[in-house]
């Protein structure tokens, strides 16, 4: 069996998947411990679907570089989407389902209008579930991926105790001088270019257990922010490299064998709380 | 020039008013004490204060150079989930959060001022527990904890002693003079007319009728002596 993986591994193919997979693992499992707290989860699904109908779009005006639409419409989204969380006048979540459900819709409807190649339910396929584009990446997307995710990285080690302090207590931070508007606004972009990033993984109908499943692991079995943080990327980056892993060997599709893999660590960190909580007293 | 000075002003929630035509000032090392009836307007006068909420008429003004990043704040009511995931260490220190404009990290003076404030609590030895497994009281202590790292000129507290056990609130009660008397400014909401009569410097009622003067104008005036009658009445008879 090494040898096989071996030998897969002298395919610059399967070594731009592996990175980028563990990439975009990182990423997505540091905010995402953020987003369930604020009771974001269901963000990442919705600027998902966002996310597949710009796609959806730019391949019908046939762009080169599909990114320089998708970016920007999911950040401008999830911006919007933050916003009207905030305005208790309008209901966030309804407004969150208007605008995934129909952008979903939306993107299918084009993409069955103006067919771009003779495999429809193929192409849907795997923009939905990330079936085999992880394998199929060039050199520039692997640099785009590696350049956006550092750069989330930084963002999130910079803005770390802003982040936290926003997320535990905004009215808080508020009162004393934090500008939480902005923090908000930076959360937010941050987020769409998360969930923009893990489409190439996972598809956009798997994201959010990518985003989620970390989180709540780690939270089954650590109590501060930080720790909690450190582990579900831990989690999530072992997660991601076990769920290739095997979908090469197994020849299974690579999304929903990492978010299966995920599964699995969730179930374990129950576990593991359980027993924690049950040996603490 | 005050510290704080508000002047002719309105508050409410929508289009509903709670209080009109407030009048009052707060000068540095003042100890102002704010009294009244549930639902009288008093946290929605902190939380306007503080830039929480817009005012409907009025305006308040700010002298000393006050800057939003010196004020502490201890919240009536802190809605937390059940499970969040924070350390006592992590949430005192997020009470330092305004100081640093533009550094990412907390430095060493702030990891001293968090334990420093975490000691005057007597909290310093649950800093690793996870807040969100702590009894009322012990959750109430390390918000004070917080808010104390966060002022640096102001610290206005909402109710600090609801949840706490006798010997633990004349402790703060004796803490908070010893703040006030090392020069930092308070408002304070309580419900505690004894505790403060005994250590404002300022009081201010809200009601039907506002009353706004030092301690012993207070004492004075009818809205005081009746106020004081039915809360020690009251106090008498339970
Ligand atoms: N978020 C809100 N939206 C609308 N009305 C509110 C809101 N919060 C409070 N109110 C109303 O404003 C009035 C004053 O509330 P406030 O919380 O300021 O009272 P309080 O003096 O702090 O009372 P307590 O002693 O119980 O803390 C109440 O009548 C309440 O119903
Ligand atoms: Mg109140």
């Amino acid at each position: 069996m090494p040898d096989k993986l071996l030998m897969y591994f002298q395919h610059p193919f399967v070594r731009y998947a592996f990175i980028v997979g563990v990439l975009i693992a990182l990423c997505s499992s540091l905010l995402g411990v953020v987003l369930v707290l604020k009771r974001f989860s269901y963000i990442g699904d919705g600027l998902s679907h966002v996310a597949f109908g710009a796609m959806a779009v730019a391949a019908v005006m046939k762009l080169t570089n599909e990114m320089l639409l998708i970016l920007p419409v999911t950040v401008i989204s999830a911006i919007l989407l933050l916003r009207t969380g905030q305005n208790a006048k309008i209901r966030g979540d309804a407004a969150i389902a208007m605008i995934s459900v129909g952008a979903l819709a939306f993107g299918y409807l084009l993409m069955n209008i103006f067919p771009t190649s003779s495999n429809l339910t193929g192409d849907v396929c795997s923009t939905l579930f990330g079936s085999a584009s992880i394998l199929t990446l060039t050199q520039k997307e692997v640099v785009l991926c590696a350049i956006l995710s550092v750069a989330v990285v930084l963002v999130f080690i910079l803005f770390y105790n802003r982040i936290v302090a926003v997320t535990f207590d905004e009215t808080f931070a508020k009162a004393t001088g934090v500008n939480t508007q902005a923090c908000n606004l930076l959360i937010a972009a941050v987020i769409a270019v998360i969930i923009v990033l893990a489409m190439n993984l996972v598809g956009s109908l798997l994201i959010s257990a990518l985003v989620i499943f970390p989180a709540l692991s780690a939270m089954r079995i650590f109590s501060s922010f930080k720790s909690v943080t450190i582990c579900s990327a831990f989690l999530s980056v072992i997660c991601a490299v076990s769920g290739i892993v095997i979908s090469i060997l197994a020849g299974t599709p690579a999304g929903s064998t990492i978010v299966a893999a995920d599964v699995a660590a969730f179930g374990l960190c129950s576990l593991a709380g359980l027993i924690k909580r049950g040996t603490g007293r | 020039m005050a510290l704080l000075e508000a002047s002719d002003l309105s508050l409410g929630y929508d289009s509903r008013y709670i209080v009109k035509g407030l009048d009052f000032s707060v000068n540095s090392g003042d100890f102002l004490c704010i009294v009244g009836e549930n639902g009288s307007g008093k946290t929605t006068l902190m939380k306007t204060l503080l830039g929480l909420i817009k005012p409907f008429g009025g305006q308040i003004l700010t002298g000393d150079g006050l800057k939003k990043k010196d004020i502490g704040y201890l919240p009536q009511h802190t809605a937390l989930q059940k499970d969040f995931p924070a350390s006592v260490r992590e949430i005192v220190l997020s009470g330092c959060q305004g100081r640093f404009a533009f550094r990412p990290f907390y430095g060493k003076a702030e990891k001293q001022l968090a334990f420093e404030n975490m000691r005057r609590m007597g909290i310093e030895e649950l800093k690793d527990s996870c807040y969100s497994k702590l009894s009322g009281g012990q959750q109430q202590r390390i918000l004070l904890a917080r808010a104390l790292c966060a002022a640096e000129k102001l610290l206005l507290l909402d109710e600090p002693v609801s949840g706490l056990d006798p010997k633990v609130t004349a402790q703060m009660y004796e803490l908070i003079r010893d703040l006030n008397k090392e020069g930092l400014t308070i408002i304070m909401i309580s419900h505690d007319i004894n505790a403060a009569v005994r250590y404002a410097s300022h009081i201010l009622h809200m009601g039907v009728t506002c009353f706004f003067g030092t301690r012993e104008e207070y004492l004075k005036s009818d809205t005081g002596k009746l106020f004081l009658m039915l809360k020690r009445g009251g106090e008498a008879c339970a």
